[in-house]
């Protein structure tokens, strides 16, 4: 462990990684405290996993430096390899291994004292005695789910990196993962976890926004969104669809978006976000009202200006 | 247009877009392109060249017991055949049966003490020639050459100045030695088994990779902290036991239902087949490594398999190679396989008689698992 900062669990500075012409990670710059549940958020092909892969090992980065857990990923990375847990957006474990062989697998790859002792109370832990036997393959999403949980905190990590572990999982089973996860954290473990579900942001203590590769905002939930500043606005009524419609080409007007029966509009320039609505303001076939940004409005508001400068670097 | 009817068009268009689609992939898939385009060229000249059931130059040792015109002739005539490579000048009976024994001749031509006398007095001596028939193929060829090559050799030189052509002058007596019926199953059985033996061994761990990387199992592995040697060892290790058992149950089947015999050390046999097995295996995970699929990992190990069958030895005569076709066989590990189950079972053969055989397979062994470690990818880079 380092001696400067013993409480950052994961302190990486200008991590980028390119795939051939394309620049998957982009000076990234990220701060995980001890203990703590970090979420990770952002689009399909953002980079979040990309990140993780390199916090990891499993991948080089291009430039940037770093240490997770103290050591250099760079140069460490199997010393880092035997302190996290790392479970993959897909199911990773042996398909055609019972649940008992694939946690005593994972044991004994770790160096477990006793791998079968190991194995047996993640078993009893995991809520799996009676089906121990059965074949990983042939269990269904949420328990696949929860057996690869239990593999990954079996030989007892310091760091947990959960790349999207909750995708195609009821909701249910989302609960207790998440509850489990709180539990772990209560514990000292340190937890890092990619998401595209906000509920699920909202239950991490810090969130990090990353999309085409770049960290766009960070901090804890609450602050994430009051630093948008965002004034947003709720409305109801008919016809919605053709007032996004008409919203939508409207400068000032940052966010337009759907949120099942309302619609919430918004942007950071609070005087131009009046303006433009103001020809509908007292049009009786809508109600308006003003209220707190949600994190998923910061979030569409983030993605649609890295879009606009996106387009403007290109052009 | 019309007169296509649209059904048909229909069915046509779909056709076209999948023949597109495969010839698209294909093109990507530059690994089998081309194996699709080298391969058979490649075998084509290779073996093309390099088969000649007619064997020439067999490795050969001579045991003059006597010092005399004629058996010098004789052996200046064996040198100018393409038949014999006179490879040794024995100078003992023990010599000429230990150079049979390890392999390093296939035949051995004794001229005994007194030829030469008995020759001028019309006596029909005998020379004496003795081939390592366990392959029968090349041992039979070579001696029937050996009496008309010996014949012109004393006649041209006119030593004699008896030899009439309708009558020999001489007799050659034979001995097939570890063979004497000739029997080819003696050769094939023995060969049998280092071909399934490579063939299974190759394909187990020529998947071994690739599957856990397909079944998206590597990124957890690699995830966790086990070094590539370790995975290595620990993928090899189980086939061992289970080529072992193979290697087990087809040497009984050669010794109890085919009757051949095994006249060398059993433990030696199990100790030198284990080490082939695990040369193979060995082989058969570097291209695990190298081969982006499961699929072209399958067609690395056949590539690899069809000069072991058709360079070994096993179905063509060694000797009858081309220098150059001879040493990409000593390259594979069967020759020398072939060699030493030959050795054991056929002619008693010692460790120290196959100890140059026994160090390819460990030197091919060592080097397929360096290249495999070494290319190994522990990233997902």
């Amino acid at each position: 462990m380092t001696q400067s900062a013993p409480d950052i669990v994961i302190d990486v500075a200008g991590l980028t990684k390119t795939f051939g012409t394309r620049t998957v990670v982009k000076d990234l710059t990220l701060q995980v405290r001890r203990g703590q549940i970090y979420g990770f958020l952002g689009p399909n092909g953002s980079g979040k996993t990309t990140t993780i892969r390199m916090l990891c090992g499993l991948l080089t980065p291009d430039s940037g430096t770093g240490s997770c857990l103290g050591y250099d990923i760079l140069t460490q990375s199997h010393l880092i390899k035997r302190h996290v847990g790392y479970m993959t957006q897909r199911f990773s474990l042996y398909q055609d291994l019972s649940i008992r062989e694939n946690l005593e697998f994972v044991g004994r790859v770790f160096g477990l004292e006793d791998p079968r002792a190991a194995a047996s109370e993640a078993i009893d832990s995991l809520g799996l005695r009676g089906r121990e036997d059965q074949i990983a393959g042939e269990l269904s999403g949420g328990w696949k789910q929860r057996l690869a949980l239990g593999a990954c905190i079996l030989p007892r990590p310091d760091l947990l990196l959960l790349d999207e572990p909750t995708a195609g999982v009821d909701p249910k089973a989302r609960r207790d993962f998440w509850n489990q996860i709180h539990g772990l954290s209560a514990q000292g473990l340190t937890v890092l976890v990619s998401t595209h579900y906000m509920d699920e942001a909202e239950r991490c203590h810090e969130i990090a926004y990353i999309a085409y590769g770049e960290l766009l905002a960070h901090g804890p939930v609450d602050s994430v969104v009051r630093n948008a500043g965002l004034q947003t606005w709720r409305v109801s009524g008919e016809d919605l669809y053709s007032l996004a419609t008409a919203l939508g080409k409207l400068p000032g007007l940052e966010l337009v978006a759907p949120f099942g029966a309302s619609l919430h509009v918004g942007g950071r320039d609070h005087a131009a976000v009046e303006a433009a609505i103001a020809p509908w303001r007292n049009d009786p076939r809508y109600v308006w009202r003003l209220d707190e940004p949600t994190l998923e409005d910061v979030f569409i508001d983030l993605m649609s200006r890295k879009k606009d400068n996106f387009r403007d670097n290109a052009s | 247009m019309s007169l296509i009817p649209a059904r048909a068009r229909g069915a046509l268009s779909r056709f076209y877009a999948m023949l597109m689609k495969e010839f698209i992939q294909l093109r990507r898939d530059r690994v089998t392109l081309a194996t699709m385009i080298s391969v058979p060229l490649m075998q084509l000249f290779l073996f093309g060249f390099a088969i000649n059931t007619t064997p020439r130059d067999l490795p050969t040792a001579v045991l003059l017991q006597e010092n005399t015109d004629v058996g010098r002739s004789i052996l200046a005539a064996l040198r100018n055949t393409a038949f014999f490579d006179i490879r040794k000048v024995a100078t003992s009976e023990e010599e000429v049966d230990s150079l049979l024994r390890s392999g390093t001749v296939l035949f051995a031509i004794e001229i005994p003490a007194g030829f030469e006398r008995a020759l001028r007095r019309g006596e029909t001596p005998a020379m004496l020639v003795a081939a390592d028939a366990t392959d029968p193929v090349a041992a039979g060829s070579a001696l029937g050459a050996l009496e008309g090559v010996v014949q012109s050799a004393l006649s041209r030189d006119r030593v004699t100045g008896v030899a009439p052509p309708a009558q020999p002058a001489f007799e050659i007596r034979q001995h097939r030695r570890f063979n004497p019926a000739g029997s080819s199953q003696l050769n094939i059985v023995p060969g049998l088994l280092g071909t399934i033996l490579t063939m299974t061994m190759l394909i187990f761990t020529a998947l071994s990779v690739t599957r856990e990387v397909e079944r998206g199992t590597m990124e957890s592995l690699l995830a966790m902290p086990i070094r590539p040697l370790e995975i290595m060892l620990g993928k090899i290790a189980p086939y061992v036991a289970v080529g072992f058992l193979q290697a087990t149950l087809i040497v009984s089947a050669g010794v109890f239902v085919f009757g051949v015999p095994l006249l060398g050390n059993l433990a030696l046999l199990a100790l030198l087949s284990t080490l082939f097995i695990a040369a193979n295996l060995s082989i058969g995970y570097t291209f695990s490594t190298l081969a982006q699929n499961q699929l072209q990992a399958v067609q690395m190990a056949m590539m690899f398999f069809l000069p072991n069958i058709l360079l070994s030895g096993f179905m063509f005569p060694f000797a009858g190679m081309p220098v150059w076709a001879q040493w990409i066989g000593e390259c594979l590990p069967l020759t020398h396989y072939i060699r030493i189950v030959r050795g054991i079972m056929l002619k008693g053969a010692d460790l120290t008689d196959l100890q140059h055989d026994g160090l390819w397979l460990v030197g091919l062994m060592l080097i397929a698992m360096t290249i495999a470690v070494r290319r190994f990818r522990q990233t997902l880079d």
